[in-house]
């Protein structure tokens, strides 16, 4: 209990649980969506993307001589993650054959060049890792305000324009024949994906930023039938993982980023596993008992005879 | 951009608004990838008018409706609701579209009723409107599943996914209803309640273009047929008369939606070479609701 205490009180893990908690809450409200859109890869291609911004806001920062010369990683990833997943729209919206191929170049040209270009700019293989896995305990008082500005701002648009975001998620076309800005529509949810992937960045590192958003959503829907449920739960469940992870860290020295993930997974199977055990409760009935048979079969006839009693 | 002449002048001041055509497409071409879906289509459908569209798969029935509501661009032509050429001028609120039932699962569970929802947005409006519950509740009521609202979607049989998304056009009241193919692969108490909605929306004045394999359980109702063949349009008028054998009233159209009984179907309406055999123009009984 009193070790509760001293982990609560530490300003380094204070910091550190604001994000979590944050991270948490936000990233599965974008889930949902991507997951609607069968998007669920393009937080990961977006963290690829945003790499490449982590390690050009570096080179600028060490090329200003700016004193602690990451200082502008987080806003290079801001940028570049915007422009990619905008570019990512863009692909997604002109042709649809080509757009898989061009989207994995995107993937692996933006891992690559963030990878180099961290080299170039003196950057060790330690501080890639930070980025790649996330690197929570060094969270700064100014890294929490970024964090709780850019969530409170995906909260805002992502449960605001819920309705709409639904709309074009669920069946675009159909939007599209309401007279719906779609392009914008389409446009917010991919600046969404990429401000998550900036701000989760810190908590579990751009490689498993896109587990975050997905996996709660997973949980949620296998427990749900409605969309809002579905987002509610992957919410709760994202707050619950984040905060319990990186709680376990302050005792046992693992990586916080990979733990949360490994947790969520765990969650996961769990569920999926319980599921047909909670399913078969319910009373085996007529799963349609309001449709009325389409075919008399004779009800004492066995399998073969019935297919030839049936009414033409 | 084609306009021809029309009766009403185009551009001039918003004429009287029963003059204006719910639909008004003239000239409309439209191309998917390199072929040519749809070759110059005229098509008008006034206000309270019932219009139903036929035509083999392949003919350009589901492209001109797509079309029509603006999810496919038109490579030429010119295609106005209520006047106003298709784009931010429309008003969105007055249509509403049913397209072709997606039998695959969403990625995220939706309710029958969240899915209802979504037809209350169109044009600039983005956040559903103070008492929104209520109108999805009687949009639902309205095709017979008020009691399924809380269901997810994918739990609901293919006839009743449909009779979702007829309420979700319904929803907003619209005064022009456009449905493609809304009884394809549906069951039969699906069909009697579709068609039991439509009757009484008829009746109430509503505009209808409705894409059909045959007229079925709406044939009452049809006051105009338009026939597409080859993305062009060959009939416009009173119902065609389809072939004997099919058209008895013994004979049962159950099929599912496959491809070779739909070709199959496309000759049984006997429009090959000679004259079109149509009902005589006594459309007063034909139009009884």
């Amino acid at each position: 209990m009193s070790g509760l205490w001293e982990m609560v009180t530490d300003p380094f893990m204070q910091r550190a649980l604001v994000a979590a908690l944050l991270v948490g809450l936000s990233a599965p409200v974008v889930g949902t969506y991507l997951v609607q859109k069968r998007l669920a890869l393009l937080g990961d291609g977006i963290g690829h993307v945003a790499l490449t911004g982590v390690a050009l806001g570096w080179l600028v920062g060490a090329a200003m001589g700016l004193v602690p010369d990451d200082v502008l990683a987080i806003p290079g990833a801001v940028v570049a993650a915007v422009a990619g997943s905008v570019l990512i729209e863009v692909v997604r919206r002109r042709g649809r054959t080509s757009g898989d191929l061009a989207l994995a170049i995107l993937f692996y040209g933006g891992i690559a060049g963030g990878v180099l270009l961290i080299g170039l700019a003196g950057g060790s293989s330690g501080s890639l890792m930070a980025y790649l896995f996330g690197s929570i305990s060094s969270v700064t008082l100014s890294d929490v305000w970024v964090t709780v500005v850019l969530c409170g701002l995906i909260l805002l648009v992502g449960l605001g324009l819920r309705a709409a975001l639904f709309s074009v998620s669920h069946d675009e076309e159909f939007a599209i024949s309401s007279g719906l800005p779609v392009w914008f529509l389409n446009m917010a949810v991919a600046v969404l994906a990429a401000l998550t992937v900036t701000v989760a960045m810190r908590v579990v590192g751009l490689l498993l930023v896109s587990a975050l958003m997905i996996v709660p959503v997973a949980i949620g829907q296998l427990v749900t039938r409605s969309f809002r449920r579905t987002m509610l739960v992957a919410s709760i469940v994202g707050v619950t993982v984040c905060v319990t992870g990186l709680s376990i860290t302050y005792w046992h020295n693992v990586s916080p980023g990979a733990l949360i993930v490994v947790l969520a997974i765990a969650v996961y199977a769990v569920v999926a596993a319980l599921h047909p055990l909670l399913a078969r409760r319910r009373p085996p009935a007529d799963p349609h008992p309001d449709i009325p048979d389409d075919v008399a079969v004779s009800a004492t006839a066995g399998r073969g005879a019935a297919q030839e009693e049936c009414t033409p | 951009m084609t306009t021809l002449a029309t009766d009403s002048p185009s551009g001039a001041a918003t004429p009287p608004a029963d003059a204006t055509p719910a639909i008004e497409a003239r000239d409309v071409h439209v191309r998917l990838g390199a072929s040519p879906v749809l070759r110059g289509v005229d098509l008008t459908v006034r206000r309270g008018e019932v219009v139903a569209l036929l035509g083999a798969n392949g003919s350009g029935k589901s492209t001109l409706v797509r079309t029509l509501v603006g999810v496919l661009p038109a490579s030429a032509g010119d295609v106005r609701l209520f006047g106003h050429p298709l784009g931010n001028g429309v008003p969105w609120g007055r249509v509403g579209y049913v397209p072709q039932r997606v039998s695959a699962a969403a990625g995220v569970p939706s309710t029958a009723a969240e899915v209802v929802s979504s037809g209350l947005l169109h044009g600039r409006r983005l956040t559903l409107p103070r008492g929104w519950r209520s109108r999805v509740r009687d949009a639902l009521d309205l095709v017979g599943l008020a009691d399924r609202a809380r269901y997810a979607t994918h739990q609901l049989s293919g006839g009743q996914q449909q009779r979702v998304l007829i309420a979700r056009a319904l929803v907003r009241d619209p005064e022009l209803l456009v449905l493609d193919e809304p009884v394809a692969g549906v069951d039969r108490p699906s069909q009697e309640a579709f068609a039991a909605t439509m009757t009484r929306l008829v009746a109430d004045g509503m505009t209808v273009l409705v894409v059909l394999h045959e007229l079925g359980e709406l044939a009452p109702l049809v006051q105009r047929c338009v026939v597409l063949r080859h993305g062009r349009v060959v009939h416009d008028g009173a119902p065609p008369t389809p072939r004997q054998e099919h058209g008895d009233d013994a004979h049962e159209h159950v099929h599912p939606h496959e491809h070779s009984r739909t070709l199959q179907r496309a000759e049984d309406l006997r429009l090959a070479d000679g004259p079109f055999e149509t009902r005589p123009e006594s459309t007063e009984d034909e139009v009884a609701p």
